[in-house]
């Protein structure tokens, strides 16, 4: 990968790459955590020229872009050709969070039926311009990087940035919560409380929050080793569910309920809740 | 040193023997109870010790509880051994710092307090023995380690309660600390007997002036010690078969079989005393003008362990289970010349599913017997 350098058209002096902050359908914390930065923000204006970012600023101009960060997943008509655009404009592209990453919470529509959910929610229905699946950004244009999380970690986000700068592959490792939840000396609730935690099979890079408060894991990073691991390779979401159903009593609907959530949509989540499912299940069907 | 006769530290004197180390400007670190499990923590005094308190340990399972009982080292182990104090999760290595031009590289070593470790369990002490000759030996001795390490006065605790998941006995590391201890003592209802182990702990314990005890006493406390080793149900009996035996089960199905239910999750190498996999990363600041370079614990069981340019030679959970279980159990003895288990049993208790590598050998190198007798 190339450093991303840039200078002013025409002469050797050094310009500022350019930066822009795009969103589709999502909550905008993502976003935040740029803002929320704080102690880092100034060194961050001044690597970059914050040049589309309307969370920040009214001051929106347009492309070419030397980095993208895009948040959200790709919910309504007019989505698909809008990142198409800000594709061809990014140099990097890198989603952030799990709505852009995995498809976020909203897609547990695509397990429902979208008109009656708009129905039961709106007035006039007709109004409503929604798409019937709730994607992530990879399904549409080709992505560089993915930061996962929900929302995102805030070193992270600087760490992909000092690198994209320097032109490096960026540093996001892909191993399990739990590595990072016994560096840090956490008791496992897993083991001494029994409590259904989703560390081993989630990918690393919140800092093992959940454990540190008592509280089992969720999963909000998605799949350790991404969303389509081959065969073999971790997520072993079988082996752990298979532990929480005849260990902690878990019931069928419960295991559906504890992969399908902010990262549900990503295959290794998706088929774990489809095998539970279809159950009702005698256990050799599944796997 | 070590067959001099044990003395008789009652437990009403033990604020005593606190004071001595202290006068010995050693700041005390015992066992802690904290969320449900037992940590490694600074004590003020007796009054912190986890008195009354009990585990119970199970592959997968881990409970506390407290008893009518007034033991004071009646928790066996937590998740921790003691090598997150000499082999620490994140260690700062050295900053590189870059100012016009000039690049200044400046090493981070470590300061510690001279440390009291009371209550280490036999299986920590060989553990840490095992470590020494990771890191101490030959001419690349680790300097971060070695200052640690020698900050370190290791006060033992032999064990009279074993648990399930417990195995020292077969692997010769315990329950009675063998070697490499300072002091070492055997918990009685309302008394201890001290052993020396080095003329550091001698120095100690002759400002107390104990009692010796009695060739009776000396029996009753090693009557106690069998009768823990008597308990165990686990052990790696098929030790004097290896390193070559599990070589030659390199394709069993049984890899496969394990694969099934292992995570990948390395919570096994995070708790065992001996695995010692690091990793090294750069932190840089986002103007690319400062650097800081750690070592934090790493395990064969991450994406990244087996990452070279371009490909992961152990992608799936087999080749990693198969990678922790022939270096712990085989090649680890022609690399250092001792097994990587010395039986602490942390890898069945705090494995998410429970999975037991006294088992995974018996099933490899059983059916391999099966399969060689015709
Ligand atoms: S608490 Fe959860 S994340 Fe931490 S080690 Fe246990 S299973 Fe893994
Ligand atoms: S512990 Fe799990 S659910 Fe909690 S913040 Fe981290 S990845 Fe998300
Ligand atoms: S391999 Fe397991 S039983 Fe052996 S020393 Fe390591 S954690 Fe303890
Ligand atoms: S053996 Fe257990 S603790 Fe070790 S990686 Fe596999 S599932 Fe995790």
């Amino acid at each position: 990968m190339k450093a991303v350098k840039t200078s002013i058209p025409g002469t050797r002096q050094p310009r500022r790459p350019r930066l822009a902050v795009a969103k589709f359908a999502s909550c905008d914390g993502c976003q935040l955590t740029l803002l929320n930065l704080e102690d880092e923000l100034l060194a961050v204006g001044d690597a970059l020229e914050v040049t589309y970012f309307p969370e920040a600023s009214s001051r929106m101009r347009g492309g070419p872009y030397d980095i993208a960060l895009v948040e959200g997943s790709i919910s309504m008509p007019e989505h698909a050709r809008q990142l198409a655009e800000l594709r061809k404009q990014a140099r990097v592209l890198i989603t952030i969070g799990a709505c852009a990453t995995a498809g976020g919470i909203q897609a547990l529509r695509n397990w429902a039926d979208l008109e009656s959910y708009k129905r039961a929610v709106y007035p006039t229905p007709a109004y409503i311009q929604s798409l019937r699946t709730s994607t992530p950004i990879s399904e549409h244009v080709s992505v560089d990087f993915e930061l996962w999380g929900c929302p995102i970690d805030k070193q992270q986000l600087l760490r992909v940035l000092t690198d994209v700068l320097a032109g490096v592959q960026p540093f996001l490792p892909a191993h399990s919560v739990c590595l990072d939840c016994k560096r840090q000396g956490h008791p496992c609730v897993l083991v001494a409380k029994g409590l259904p935690c989703l560390g081993p099979v989630t990918r690393t890079g919140c800092g093992a929050i959940c454990p540190g408060m008592g509280r089992d894991c969720y999963g909000c990073f998605g799949p350790v080793e991404g969303a389509s691991p081959g065969p073999g390779i971790p997520p072993n979401t079988a082996s752990l569910s298979d532990h929480f159903s005849s260990q902690f009593h878990l019931i069928p609907v419960e295991l559906v309920r504890r992969f399908r959530g902010i990262n549900g949509y990503l295959r290794p989540f998706r088929e774990e809740s489809h095998a539970w499912e279809s159950s009702n299940k005698d256990s050799d069907a599944h796997r | 040193m070590t067959n001099a006769i044990p003395q008789i530290l009652p437990k009403s004197g033990f604020p005593r023997l606190i004071e001595a180390l202290r006068a010995h400007h050693y700041r005390i670190v015992g066992p802690v109870v904290r969320d449900g499990a037992l940590h490694w923590d600074e004590i003020a005094g007796v009054e912190d010790l986890p008195i009354g308190w009990q585990d119970t340990q199970q592959p997968g399972q881990y409970r506390l509880e407290r008893t009518e009982t007034t033991t004071w080292f009646g928790i066996v182990h937590g998740p921790d051994s003691i090598k997150r104090l000499t082999f620490v999760p994140r260690e700062p290595l050295l900053t590189i710092e870059r100012k016009a031009k000039k690049v200044t590289v400046t090493p981070q070593m470590p300061e510690p307090t001279p440390t009291a470790l009371l209550g280490v369990r036999a299986c920590d002490v060989a553990g840490l023995l095992v470590h020494d000759r990771i890191f101490l030996q030959g001419r690349y001795a680790d300097p971060y380690y070695q200052v640690r390490r020698d900050a370190l006065l290791v006060i033992a605790v032999n064990c009279t309660r074993a648990h399930k998941t417990c195995f020292c006995a077969s692997m010769g590391t315990g329950p009675r600390a063998q070697s490499g201890y300072d002091l070492a003592l055997t918990e009685f209802e309302d008394e201890f007997l001290v052993s020396v182990g080095s003329e550091k702990g001698r120095e100690i314990i002759e400002l107390l002036e104990l009692p010796s005890a009695s060739p009776a006493y000396q029996r009753q406390e090693q009557e106690r010690i069998d009768a823990c080793a008597a308990s165990q149900v686990r052990g790696l009996q098929e030790q004097h078969r290896l390193p070559q035996g599990l070589y030659e089960v390199h394709e069993h199905p049984r890899w496969e079989t394990v694969a099934h239910r292992c995570l990948a999750c390395a919570n096994c190498t995070m708790v065992c005393p001996t695995c010692f996999c690091h990793t090294v990363e750069d932190h840089p600041d986002l103007s690319h003008t400062r650097n800081e370079r750690v070592r934090l614990w790493d395990s064969c069981f991450t994406p990244q362990h087996g990452m070279i340019h371009g490909k992961n030679f152990r992608p799936t959970i087999a080749d990693r289970y198969r990678m922790w279980l022939t270096h712990k159990l085989a090649s680890w003895i022609d690399q250092f010349g001792v097994s990587g288990c010395v039986g602490c049993g942390r890898c069945l208790t705090w494995c998410p599913v429970g999975i037991d590598l006294t088992e995974e050998l018996h099933a490899l190198m059983r059916e391999n017997v099966d399969q060689a007798t015709p």
